[in-house]
């Protein structure tokens, strides 16, 4: 039986190789290595999302209607039971009600898509802190960011398909938004939807921009973005063993088959768990689209709320002067461009652009595969932290309502609290966490050069009572001191040899400022030199008196040493 | 194919910089003067060194892989056998949802936890080290590849002595244009008539009855008593198909709110637009056109519940708080000889939110009223 096999198996492998030359692809990828890291698998749940996207969109499309015809509602679903809705919404109701399962998938599909993004983001800020962006892979960066913003999209459209009142009124939110572009907005408005809001061609657009065009894109990006993680090869944490020119892990052939692929099962079981126990998205609650009806607490799904939380932050009225203005008969709506266009923009720019501004600051043209442990790049991660907190103020604002009834607060205490919160805050957080890296490099300082407290307390004979130091061991110590030292760039005069001013020499003065400001202020790592210093010093002494003049803590290495000889006698 | 012949050399089918990996390896750099101590000892597992430890993973992977069986067979009774289809009721199909779900759950992390524990205790753990190489191309092969396109531009007699500037200046021009045959046709039809100044118009007009939002019935003026709040819908909406209806009520939802004349502060210029302390608003937000749908009787305020803007009714829904600019259009009203609430005119200004040439030709509306 197995020998059977075998030679079947050799046959198909002949056959498939000498029609596709498959034999140099498995060779070259079974046995690729991979470092092991649980923070690597946030990506794979981003990945594994999708592809549960992917197989429960297939079923819903065998169900949904993207049509707006009318119909008048006949199913199960007493309470609805001859309400005017559209196509969409009706095959909402059927897929839920009337299909055995078609509920869940719907779950499964919703369920999927917040998780798929919040994958996503948590995926970035792991490649963020890490500093995973540097060269070679600042392409893949830019490749990662654009499939987020297309997860947005795909999010965001999917979300409007089954027509009710909730997905409604964000349609006419983004129609609102969109109408407030200058000139062009009233034009971009009816292309969207066809003629006047709502019409009844946008359900359908959306439909093809959701299932197709949103879709496939992803998927190219998809496959792009892990051919670019095979050709850099993976990075890895720092550790001893580890260098940019090595990867240290496990075959992708049969360790991470088993546990990458047995990890697609574990997302997609909770992913069923969730849907099958908590609902998410009853339409039916909501009803179908009507221009009139809101209800308070209306929220949409997370990733959206920032861009409405910033809706809800922007006054109309700044200090009694307007927000929106109007100049020769014309109207300029600031009160809307800036928080859901401008300041969006803006953010996403800066998260596109991170790693250029970086590498201008650093100016290390170097491949970096070894990852950076968040302290020892301390403006990277405060930066980080700032664009995070900026980030969620924006989300807390846009459930400010729902905030403000859990904790009993005033609503609008809430959104003057972050008027000035979001200018406040993420400054704050940022300096915070800075002066917390720069504190975790000087402790990582303090141990390599005076090693672990042991809480061992010694008596001389002439009284003085010190706690014994035990140093560290090779792979703590490497792992403490191997990283770069960036210090600020220095650049060439403005004026050359005949006085004459260079060219460049603005472009250099920017990056020499942005410099300064990543690391100017910074805790050099011990060198070899500083640690033979502090441990020859003892050597030599011999005599009480000059160790009294050194710093107390200084001595504790040779103590150590002492009590280890006497240990051993 | 498999006989032993056929089989090269074993280090040949070997990629050369894929290696086990031991104590040490991977050390020798040197950075701020230390020496990468390589590799720290690797610590066997219990499996390794444990037959029983070994066995018990072993099982303990069968096991998971087991439950994923039965995972399935629980979705497959859920659909087949808790199905009722004659039911027909929300309740029992919900309950069929959840144990596939459940069933789907467990077929999925049996196989996932079971793979993952037999990677994490059986398979190798020992680690491997690759070698990395720059991704820059090697200059012979950079120079290559400039050389093959040089002759590439040389063979098409664009670079060569001959400029050839006509040539590729029409060639640029022609795909540059070429978009436009498939674009303007495309993006000229996606707006439908872009008539946008349909903005302006609603259903409301001289005479047009306010009717309760959705049955339509006319609102009487002793029906609004002081507090009272009426969602209104222009008499004849519920009459247009569905696609018009949607449209025109996405404009003219007004709310009516009556409140006690002494605290009605009427704006200059509006005098006869309310009855007896009635008003009507549009309900369309002025921020991003969200309906305004929260009415706080104490305060007179209207909430809009999407960004929060907030509106004094008594004020001539002026904004009080949140993102909105204006006020909210009113509606001039009056009462008819039934007693009927009805409007006097369409509103004066373009409704919901504001965009780009909202006060240009403004005085469309006012030549239509006057005829």
């Amino acid at each position: 039986m197995g020998a059977k096999l075998n030679s079947a198996a050799a046959g198909t492998a002949n056959w498939a190789d000498e029609r596709t030359s498959i034999g140099g692809f498995v060779k070259f990828f079974a046995r690729k290595l991979f470092p092991d890291h649980w923070s690597f698998m946030l990506g794979e749940i981003a990945l594994y999302s999708f592809i549960v996207l992917l197989l429960s969109g297939v079923f819903l499309t065998a169900f949904f209607v993207p049509s707006m015809t009318e119909v008048h509602y006949e199913g199960p679903y007493e309470t609805m039971h001859d309400v005017a809705m559209t196509e969409a919404f009706a095959s909402t109701l059927k897929t839920s009600f009337e299909v055995p399962g078609g509920l869940l998938i719907r779950q499964i599909h919703h369920w999927a898509a917040l998780l798929f993004l919040a994958a996503i983001m948590t995926h970035m800020c792991r490649v963020f802190f890490t500093g995973a962006f540097r060269k070679p892979r600042e392409l893949n960066w830019l490749v990662g960011f654009t499939l987020m913003v297309l997860g947005l999209a795909a999010g965001f459209s999917g979300y409007s398909l089954p027509d009710d009142v909730l997905s409604g009124n964000g349609l006419r939110i983004i129609d609102g938004v969109v109408k407030s572009i200058p000139i062009l907005g009233s034009y971009i408005s009816f292309w969207m939807f066809g003629g006047e809001y709502p019409g009844v061609d946008i359900i359908p657009r959306l439909f093809t921009m959701h299932i197709l065009l949103v879709p496939g894109l992803i998927l190219a990006l998809i496959a792009l973005h892990l051919f670019l993680v095979f050709l850099h090869k993976h990075t890895q944490y720092p550790g001893g063993g580890k260098t940019h020119k090595n990867v240290v892990g496990l075959p992708l052939f049969p360790v991470y088959t088993a546990k990458a692929g047995g990890f697609f099962f574990v997302v997609f079981g909770i992913i069923a768990l969730v849907a099958s126990v908590f609902t998410i998205n009853p339409v039916w609650n909501y009803g179908p689209y009507d221009p009139s009806p809101v209800s308070a607490g209306t929220q949409p799904d997370w990733y959206i709320l920032f861009v409405d939380g910033a809706l809800r932050l922007m006054p109309g009225w700044l200090f009694g002067l307007p927000l929106e203005w109007e100049i020769w008969g014309y109207t300029l709506s600031w009160n809307i461009l800036i928080p859901a266009v401008i300041v969006p923009g803006i953010f996403f720019g800066i998260i596109a652009l991170y790693p250029w501004l970086e590498a201008w600051a650093t100016g290390d043209k170097g491949e970096k595969h070894v990852l950076d442990r968040p302290r020892n790049v301390p403006v990277r991660t405060g930066i980080g932290v700032a664009l995070i907190t900026f980030y969620v103020i924006l989300v807390i604002e846009g459930s400010n309502d729902i905030v403000a009834n859990l904790f009993h607060l005033s609503l609008n205490d809430i959104t003057i609290f972050f008027q000035w919160g979001i200018f406040i805050i993420p400054p704050l957080a940022f300096w915070i966490t800075k002066r917390i890296c720069l504190g975790l490099q000087r402790k990582d300082r303090e141990l390599v050069l005076h090693g672990h407290e042991t809480g061992t307390i010694v008596r001389y004979d002439h009284g003085e009572y010190i706690e014994v130091h035990r140093p560290l061991d090779e792979q703590e110590l490497w792992l403490r001191v191997s990283y770069d030292n960036h210090t600020p760039l220095e650049i060439a005069p403005e004026l050359n040899d005949h006085g004459v001013a260079r060219k460049g020499y603005r472009w250099d003065r920017f990056k020499q400022r942005l410099s300064r400001f990543y690391y100017e202020e910074r805790v050099e790592p011990v060198t070899r030199l500083e640690l033979e210093a502090a441990h020859h010093h003892h050597d030599a002494q011999g005599a009480h008196e000059a160790a009294e003049a050194e710093e107390s803590s200084e001595r504790l290495d040779d103590e150590w040493e002492q009590l280890e000889d006497g240990a051993k006698r | 194919m498999s006989a032993p012949e056929n089989r090269t050399d074993h280090t040949d089918l070997t990629d050369p910089d894929v290696h086990d990996a031991s104590h040490g390896d991977g050390g020798g750099d040197v950075m701020n003067g230390f020496t990468n101590p390589g590799l720290g000892e690797h610590r066997p597992r219990k499996a390794d060194v444990d037959d029983k430890a070994d066995r018990r993973a072993e099982r303990q992977t069968a096991a998971l892989f087991g439950i994923s069986i039965l995972g399935t067979v629980i979705a497959l009774v859920a659909y087949f056998v808790l199905n009722d289809h004659d039911a027909g009721d929300v309740a029992s199909i919900r309950q069929v949802n959840m144990w596939i779900g459940i069933g789907l759950f467990l077929a999925m992390i049996g196989i996932g936890l079971g793979a993952i524990h037999w990677a994490k205790s059986l398979m190798r753990d020992h680690e491997m080290i690759e070698d990395r190489h720059e991704l820059r191309s090697s200059d012979e092969a950079r120079a290559g590849a400039i050389q093959n396109l040089k002759d590439g531009v040389e063979d098409s007699g664009l670079g060569g002595p001959k400029r050839r500037s006509v040539l590729k200046g029409s060639l640029i021009t022609a795909l540059a244009v070429a978009p436009l045959a498939v674009l303007v046709p495309q993006i000229g039809n996606m707006g439908g008539d872009w008539n946008v100044s349909k903005f302006r118009h609603t259903l409301w007009g001289a005479g047009v009855k306010l009717t309760r939002d959705p049955d339509g019935a006319p609102i009487r003026a002793a029906d609004v008593t002081i507090g009272s709040v009426f969602h209104v819908i222009p008499e004849g909406l519920n009459e247009l198909d569905h696609h018009h209806l949607m449209q025109e009520k996405a404009k003219a939802v007004v709310l009516l709110v009556r409140l006690d004349p002494a605290d009605l502060k009427i704006q200059e210029g509006r005098e006869d637009w309310s009855f007896d302390g009635i008003v009507a608003y549009s309900k369309i937000c002025t921020h991003v056109g969200c309906p305004v749908a929260l009415y706080e009787q104490q305060t007179h305020h209207l909430l809009c519940p999407c960004h929060q803007s907030t509106f004094d009714v008594s004020d001539g829904c002026k904004v009080v708080f949140g993102p909105a600019k204006r006020p909210l259009p009113q509606l001039p009203i009056a009462v008819d000889d039934e007693g009927y609430i009805v409007a006097q005119a369409d509103f004066d200004e373009p409704i919901g939110p504001s965009y780009w040439d909202r006060l240009k030709g403004g005085d469309v509306t006012v030549e239509e009223e006057s005829h």
